[in-house]
């Protein structure tokens, strides 16, 4: 830890690292990017990110009930996200596209209940800064009590999601071989969506409900752009995570010396930010791995039983032509 | 492990029995009866929507038919756990839609051929490598190992698939349409890779297709399936005027041009257009040169 903190002097205000909050918040912020990233590779993978979002939004509705009755906002967002979890799945949004108007209908209500939330909050506690909490974070003023709650919820969906990990890509490489192989997909699928739940949840604590989409999604889309194999991609998105989470902080810790004076900028918006930069930046790398396997194979590679085959048997343009015009 | 010891000795590996679907009324088959031998090679023909991926998920045991059994190695289908069903018969299913951003290279999704079916991460071993590498070497596909599955074409997705079937050592493959959308070069390179797996590791071959033109040289037997009912038999028995004019409940001709059989629904007559080696309106061409 000396050694990082060393490091972080030439980059990080003074005192980044006894502060109590700072400490806290680098702890839960890594739980929960570890969380995001991991669970957010298999939500990108089964094209999830709707129903990912979905979560979040109800969530916000969870988020502000409970800052209305004076409960910690977590348990606020796990339950709602966790019963928007089971309706989600009732109603079959498994199926990719599936549901998408219910579903809207569904959000816009949550999300108007959660404005009367919000706003009835604000006027009986007369304290304005609630909206904001819930909506864009608090990984600043989280209760060092609550700190065992998140780091177990985020381990326990870590868990759950790496023991599911080949079942849920079998049924994402087709629901009807998981099927015929004895996999439980529905069972499987509404697991993994209670596992999604509770990574929203730890998002919405750490950068706010609206952004916690941000770090399910962009890190894993990050990470499946330039890792090959899904335990390597599952890593790199919880490593991009906790990068852009520790740097968002350190940046947000420096920003109070920045104008205005005396206001730390939102943490979630560096968060986020680099979280956007990260993805944009394998954007520089070269397009094509697939040519590069094609030319590391060599041309020595045989290619199917019947001895030499002509060129299209070896190129296939003809099958990209064919599979593209279908 | 689970070879299921053949206590009796079952020749037939499959045996279908007065197959009836019925979804919400309307009926998908009729009566669909027909059995597989180990090692045989069987094309499941006939036009779109007449009822064979149904015939394939009633096998997989997907589809719960309306009546009749389906006994496998000697056991009905009903009584057997879905997963000894499942190491018993591969799979292959109809086109997948895989996103290029899908994070699994070639040697995941065959290496989930193993034990996809399975809670935990996989044990990295050398066997496991070695099983996955000459997997894909028996399909051909052992040139683009580490490529993503979703940047492949048409035809190496198939392969990768046939050998993520096959490397459960399974008894029985089920391939629905694995050659539509291909080019008839890589559908030729498909074919011999099955017809290569049911002579020398006696994998019966059960496949899907509506133009059987490239299977004709290999195919062992045609379940020829028409309205939700089948006929099955050599391709002299079944591809004839009478038996394919009752399967489809109306008039139709059996047509050799070419050395090829082209088959004719109703009274509209031949389109020109039908007579090349791929053909829409009619509902299925047949290379009978060979036979």
């Amino acid at each position: 830890m000396s050694s990082v903190g060393h490091l972080f002097s030439y980059i990080a205000a003074p005192g980044l690292l006894s502060s109590g909050p700072v400490r806290i918040a680098a702890l839960v912020g890594a739980v929960v990017a570890i969380t995001s990233g991991t669970v957010g590779v298999f939500t990108v993978t089964r094209g999830q990110s709707f129903a990912g979002h979905s979560l979040a939004d109800v969530a916000t509705t969870g988020g502000s009930g409970a800052f209305l009755i004076g409960l910690n906002q977590f348990w606020g967002f796990l339950v709602f996200g966790v019963g928007a979890a089971a309706f989600l799945e009732i109603i079959g949004v498994q199926r990719r596209r599936g549901r998408d108007v219910a579903t809207g209908v569904v959000l816009g209500a949550a999300l108007g209940v959660a404005a009367l939330f919000l706003y009835l909050g604000s006027v009986t506690t007369s304290t304005t800064g609630a909206s904001f909490t819930v909506l864009f974070g608090s990984i600043f003023v989280i209760a060092p009590s609550t700190v065992p709650v998140l780091v177990a919820s985020g381990v326990i969906a870590v868990i759950v999601v790496v023991v599911l990990s080949r079942v849920l890509l079998l049924s994402s490489l087709s629901p009807d071989i998981a099927a015929a192989r004895g996999v439980p997909v529905r069972l499987v699928g509404a697991t993994y969506l209670m596992a999604l739940a509770v990574s929203v949840s730890l998002a919405a604590v750490a950068i706010g409900a609206v952004l916690s989409t941000a770090l399910l999604i962009g890190p894993a889309a990050t990470a499946l752009r330039v890792a090959r194999g899904p335990e390597r991609a599952m890593a790199t998105s919880a490593v991009i995570g906790v990068i852009a989470t520790w740097l968002g902080i350190i940046l947000a810790y420096d920003s109070y010396y920045w104008p205005p004076r005396g206001h730390g900028w939102p943490v979630s918006f560096f968060i986020v930010a680099f979280v956007a930069v990260f993805y944009l930046l394998t954007y520089l790398r070269r397009p094509s791995r697939r040519g590069r396997a094609q030319a590391a194979a060599g041309p020595s590679s045989p290619r199917g039983p019947r001895g030499p085959k002509g060129p299209a048997e070896q190129a296939g343009p003809g099958e990209r032509a064919c599979s593209a015009a279908s | 492990m689970s070879e299921g010891a053949p206590a009796t000795a079952v020749d037939e590996l499959l045996r279908l029995d007065g197959i009836d679907v019925r979804l919400s009324g309307r009926e998908i088959l009729r009566d669909v009866r027909f059995a597989i031998r180990p090692g045989e090679f069987t094309g499941l023909i006939g036009p779109n929507g007449a009822g064979k991926t149904t015939i394939l998920r009633v096998i997989l045991g997907l589809q719960a038919p309306s009546s009749g059994t389906v006994i496998l190695a000697g056991e009905p289908r009903g009584k057997s756990r879905r997963s000894r069903a499942g190491s018993l018969v591969g799979y292959v299913p109809q086109k997948l839609a895989i996103e290029p951003d899908m994070p699994l290279r070639v040697r995941d999704v065959v290496g989930l051929g193993i034990d996809g079916n399975r809670l935990g991460i996989p044990f990295p071993s050398r066997a496991r490598r070695e099983l996955v590498a000459g997997t894909l070497r028996a399909v051909g596909a052992d040139g683009y190992a580490d490529a993503r599955v979703g940047e492949l074409s048409g035809g190496e997705q198939q392969r990768v698939l046939i050998a993520h079937a096959l490397i459960s050592q399974p008894k029985l493959l089920l391939l629905d349409e694995p050659l539509a959308n291909l080019d008839i070069r890589s559908a030729q390179g498909i074919v011999a890779v099955l017809a290569k797996l049911a002579r020398e590791h006696q994998i019966a071959v059960l496949i899907s297709a509506h133009d059987m033109n490239p299977l004709a040289p290999v195919m062992d037997r045609i379940v020829y399936v028409a309205a939700g009912r089948a006929a099955v038999g050599s391709a002299d028995e079944v591809l004839r005027t009478d038996v394919l004019s009752t399967l489809y409940g109306q008039h139709v001709d059996v047509l050799h041009v070419h050395g090829r059989v082209v088959i004719v629904a109703g009274e509209d007559g031949v389109d020109p257009a039908s007579l090349g080696p791929v053909t829409r309106q009619p509902d299925a061409v047949f290379g009978g040169g060979a036979a």
